[in-house]
């Protein structure tokens, strides 16, 4: 782990980016041998850090960050998906490409997430950060036209189980992991660490 | 609700009839330490031109040119890895480009190079595909391939594919196989069939003897998907050279007739939008009115069920060839076996079933070389390679292997190709005792389908023999 002073960090100023920290880390690269002792390869270390803008999805994601889920809606009076609500997000309206209208579906989802589907795996890719076994799962909410993928931090996941958003209000990390899922019922106590309703 | 229009629904016209006038393979195996990707390049196309029993050289001077698929750069940490090919391949003046579409991506290179062929702008061009997955440790193996998912919705939950995928199986399984016990065995039957087929290909590193009961014993990957229903991680290069009717007999006296088709669908599945099921040319209008009734969950399609790209790619395709039912039409299929599961699935995609019975393709022994029901030969075999999960899945090679097979069953040439004593020597593995020739006797059409991941882009190519088209030019 990088110290907290060598922890890239990026700012924005006069509409660029300034960065800070340390964004790689040089390591030497190593000989490999083969059964015989012979050069068969090289190590090649690599460690990066990325600069990303979420664009027009920011504001999905900074809303997790307040214990809000936000999606998105076509308006356009001409469209055939005129009504339509995205979740995940989508800007645009794929249909008619016209710039979707950011609405609220906090209270839609406390009061009609489902499972639609899910699966429990131990196994994680490197990076990961979630607690294993991790329960994915997908959720349906009533009137939208799309399905959420989320994880499951309480319980055990089942189709057809009513379940509510919690959000990483305390300590967000800005990413698609600031939102998880706890069956309905659950009380604020059982909620995992820096997570409120 | 999603609607296409006539005009995206048209069927898709070739200039001029396409040929497959030969394919090679490398060996595949999960690690190569002591071999660069450019040596199993010259491996797979030096095979090509033997089985024509052409010097590499000769087939060179045919290629016009060169299309190259390969997944992920990441995976073998080199940019414009195909040029790097290109120059070893000593292809260097020709236009050549790049192609990537996931677990797709060989199915989609051949599908540029048939199109440069069709088009006229070439006679002779070459596909060819690989991928090098042994450069990574498997957890970072897996994390390059998670960000194939979306970077912000879903690589960042546990950076593992398997989490965004296995929800489909969750919910096939749970709403058409019913969590059955019988369909958990049939699940684990493709899985025996598959790595029982690879023991009898040199070009395999999966084969197994294995019994229903090892798959079912085998661990959980993710409930309800086991180690043994899971595809394998390779490394290893597979092409194709496709050519106008003129080239193609120059090259060899039995070229066969190849046709593609292709489909998409969102990189979410979690983003996918409800639309009436397109129907194949062997599904009745108000087939599937009462699907939701016999499968309670089942009305919502594509659902988390089903794969829209693969039927897309499957309606062009059927329409551009003549095909109405393939378990009638064609002889022997390759499909994408990435997960047992998904394999069923797909039975029901591209039409060997309707949407719902898609088990009874195993049950009823069709997919079987030899029928174990009645010891006569299967309708229509399946992945008798070996499959994703029993031969190979270096991604980019893996659609062009597919086609490669289907071609050796058409030329009456698949023991020649698995049954050769030299090359089991030279790859370093045992022939069996007891190898079987698997050719399917009288092969004259066949399907491969070539898929990526949850179904962001799927390809259905059909193989013909020319003396046996189902419809005129
Ligand atoms: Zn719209």
């Amino acid at each position: 782990m990088k110290s907290e002073n060598d922890i890239g960090r990026v700012s924005v100023k006069n509409g660029r980016y300034k960065i800070k920290g340390k964004f790689h880390i040089i390591e030497p690269n190593t000989p490999i041998f083969d059964d015989n002792g012979k050069l068969c390869g090289i190590t090649n270390p690599r460690d990066m850090t990325y600069i990303h803008s979420y664009g027009g999805e920011a504001i999905f994601f900074e809303s997790l960050s307040k214990g809000k889920l936000m999606a998105s809606r076509c308006d356009n009076p001409k469209c055939d998906s005129k009504d339509s609500i995205f979740m995940p997000f989508r800007i645009y309206c794929p249909d008619c490409l016209r710039k979707n209208t950011v609405i609220d579906i906090t209270d839609i989802a406390k009061k009609t997430a489902m499972i639609h589907s899910f699966i429990i795996t131990e196994r994680s890719g490197a990076f990961n950060t979630l607690k294993k076994p991790i329960k994915f799962i997908n959720v349906e909410f009533e009137d939208v036209c799309t399905i959420f993928m989320g994880y499951l931090s309480v319980g055990e996941p089942k189709i057809g189980m009513r379940v509510v958003p919690i959000f990483q209000t305390k300590k967000p990390t800005y990413t698609i992991m600031d939102i998880s899922w706890v069956p309905v019922g659950t009380s604020e106590s059982e909620l995992p660490d820096n997570f409120t309703f | 609700m999603i609607k296409f229009s006539d005009k995206q629904l048209k069927i898709p016209k070739m200039a001029r009839p396409v040929y497959l006038a030969t394919s090679g393979m490398s060996r595949f195996g999960r690690a190569f330490p002591t071999l660069r990707t450019e040596e199993l390049c010259i491996e797979a196309l030096t095979e090509a031109a033997d089985f024509i029993k052409m010097t590499p050289a000769e087939l060179k001077r045919y290629i016009h040119t060169a299309y190259y698929g390969h997944f992920a750069d990441h995976f073998g940490d080199q940019l414009l890895g195909e040029a790097v090919i290109h120059d070893r391949l000593g292809l260097d003046p020709l236009g050549t480009i790049g192609v990537k579409t996931g677990g797709a991506t060989g199915g989609s290179t051949i599908w540029e190079a048939i199109k440069a062929v069709a088009s006229g702008y070439s006679d002779c061009a070459l596909a060819m595909g690989w991928e090098r997955m042994d450069e990574v440790p498997t957890d970072e193996g897996n994390h390059l391939i998670s960000c194939a998912a979306d970077k912000d919705w879903e690589t960042p939950l546990g950076h593992i594919y398997t989490g965004y995928y296995a929800v489909m199986a969750q919910r096939y399984w749970q709403i058409f196989g019913k969590a059955e016990d019988s369909f958990r065995k049939i699940m684990a039957e493709i899985a025996v069939k598959n790595r029982g087929y690879a023991r009898m290909n040199p070009h395999a590193h999966g084969g197994m003897k294995i019994t229903v009961e090892d798959v079912i014993n085998s661990p959980v990957v993710a409930y309800p998907l086991r180690a043994l229903d899971c595809c394998l991680m390779s490394v290893g290069a597979a092409c194709g050279v496709v050519c106008d009717e003129k080239t193609a007999y120059e090259l060899t006296d039995n070229p066969l007739r190849i046709w593609i088709g292709a489909g998409s669908h969102t990189l979410r599945v979690a983003d996918r939008r409800d639309m009436k099921i397109p129907l194949l040319p062997n599904e009745e209008p108000g087939l599937y009115d009462d699907l939701g009734k016999r499968f309670p969950g089942g009305d919502r399609y594509p659902g988390f069920s089903s794969f829209l790209a693969a039927r897309i790619a499957s309606y062009y395709v059927y329409n551009m060839t003549g095909v109405v039912d393939p378990c009638e039409d064609l002889d022997v299929i390759e499909l994408h076996d990435a997960f047992t599961i998904s394999d069923i699935q797909s039975y029901e995609d591209v039409g060997l079933r309707p949407y719902g019975e898609g088990r009874d393709y195993i049950e009823s022994g069709d997919a079987y070389h030899t029928n174990p029901k009645t010891g006569k030969p299967g309708r229509l075999p399946s992945n008798l390679c070996g499959g994703l999960i029993g031969c190979m899945h270096a991604v980019g090679a893996t659609g062009l292997m597919q086609i490669a097979e289907i071609g050796y069953h058409i030329w009456n040439r698949w023991a020649d190709i698995h049954g050769d004593e030299k090359k089991w020597k030279k790859f370093g593995r045992e022939k069996p005792k007891d190898w079987t020739d698997l050719q399917v006797k009288g092969a004259k059409r066949g399907l491969t389908i070539s898929h990526a991941g949850v179904g962001s882009h799927v390809t259905a190519t059909i193989l013909m023999h020319p003396n046996h088209l189902l419809k005129e030019d």
